[in-house]
């Protein structure tokens, strides 16, 4: 919540650039967390989260995912992308809304990817 | 601002309809989606990506694959052709555009009132449209004809007019199936046949999820909305610039990110 309300700051004027340079920082791509949705056998699939803060711990976050989504998920460690969490199912709405509403990412650094 | 707004509405759309904005999405009539049986969830989840991103709904022509399934004859009949959509899109555009052209050609014929601001606009824009349509700013879309998908196997899906579509794009093969594969986060290739063969089993529906948001990104110009582009690579950075108003922006490079290994028992812990 108070994330958000940093952003309302100046409400009534309008950045016509604002699109653009967000999607600029897109090309970065650097602090965005992504969420991902990865196939698994049949019609199995996995939910995928990369790029959270290294300052997080990242297994209370995932504490906190599993049992809010009863769904089991582990903290993997990728050789280039740090560490990433990993749940079970289709998460991804799920995953996105919770991280903002905790505060721990705004909305706007997080991109959701899939079909 | 306001919180609820689900994320991908802004990624998806980024706002801009990218080719007809003026269009207010029709709702999907007939989302039956091919028994091919997707998990329940996956499908509801799909609708309700697509009717937020809105926009680009007018770039796949009668995008609800046209079914073998008879759907409804009505329907079937308007929309049974490439044409279906444009039908009524034409009548909106009208309706929003030419408002104020009425059946006897001109409003003003027969009175020698002052032309109304409306009458003007609509007036100069039907002159624009009949001698230079390419200046009318009318985002005449190329449509895009839907992603016909095939399964191949259990486990394995074929796109078979990805390069019909690449083609409509104007982009290369190879970008779109980089964007594509790291969406579905899944692997493939081209066949001998020039068809996308993909790990995993996919609806049509999320091809076509994927592809808008690659129109989106790669294709569509941010400022004047028209699909002609060009992508082109300047010093390790992509760079899209349009043909229509000559303004450019660099895009993202395409990344995997991570990909979970699959299969054989997932790694870690
Ligand atoms: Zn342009």
């Amino acid at each position: 919540m108070s994330e958000l309300e940093v952003d309302v700051q100046i409400p009534t004027a309008f950045d016509p650039f604002a699109e653009a340079n967000a999607d600029d920082s897109g090309a970065g791509s650097k602090e965005y967390v992504h969420i991902r949705i990865q196939q698994r056998n049949g019609r199995k699939s996995l939910t995928t989260v990369q790029g959270l803060k290294k300052e997080y711990s990242y297994n209370k976050i995932l504490k906190d995912l599993k049992k809010e989504f009863c769904c089991n998920g582990t903290v993997v460690q990728d050789p280039e992308l740090g560490q990433v969490i990993q749940l079970q199912g289709d998460q991804r709405k799920n995953v996105s809304t919770f991280l903002v509403q905790a505060g721990i990412v705004k909305k706007e650094h997080i991109k959701i990817h899939g079909f | 601002m306001a919180d609820d707004v689900p994320n991908d509405v802004k990624e998806d759309v980024a706002d801009i309809a990218p080719f007809d904005p003026t269009k207010k999405k029709k709702k999907k009539k007939v989302v039956i989606q091919d028994p091919a049986d997707d998990s329940v969830e996956k499908v509801t989840e799909q609708t309700e990506n697509l009717s937020v991103s809105d926009g680009l709904e007018s770039t796949f022509s009668g995008l609800k694959k046209k079914k073998k399934k008879a759907v409804d004859t009505s329907s079937l009949n308007e929309e049974s052709g490439e044409v279906g959509e444009d039908l009524d899109d034409h009548a909106g555009v009208d309706e929003e555009g030419e408002g104020t052209v009425p059946q006897s050609r001109f409003p003003w014929e027969g009175s020698d009132r002052d032309y109304e601001y409306e009458e003007l606009l609509g007036r100069v824009f039907n002159i624009l449209r009949e001698n230079n349509p390419e200046l009318a700013g009318d985002r005449r879309r190329t449509v895009m004809r839907p992603p016909q998908v095939l399964r191949e196997g259990t486990k394995k899906t074929v796109f078979v007019n990805f390069m019909d579509l690449c083609k409509t794009m104007h982009r290369q093969p190879d970008h779109v199936m980089a964007f594509l594969l790291a969406e579905l986060g899944t692997s493939g290739s081209l066949d001998g046949q020039q068809r996308l063969v993909v790990k995993g089993r996919f609806a049509p529906k999320n091809f076509e999820g994927i592809l808008r948001r690659y129109i989106n990104e790669y294709v569509i110009c941010i400022g004047c909305k028209s699909p002609d582009t060009i992508l082109s690579k300047e010093n390790r950075l992509f760079f899209l610039r349009c043909e229509k108003c000559g303004s450019g922006r660099s895009v993202a490079p395409i990344k995997a990110g991570f990909v979970a290994r699959v299969g054989r028992r997932t790694a870690g812990t």
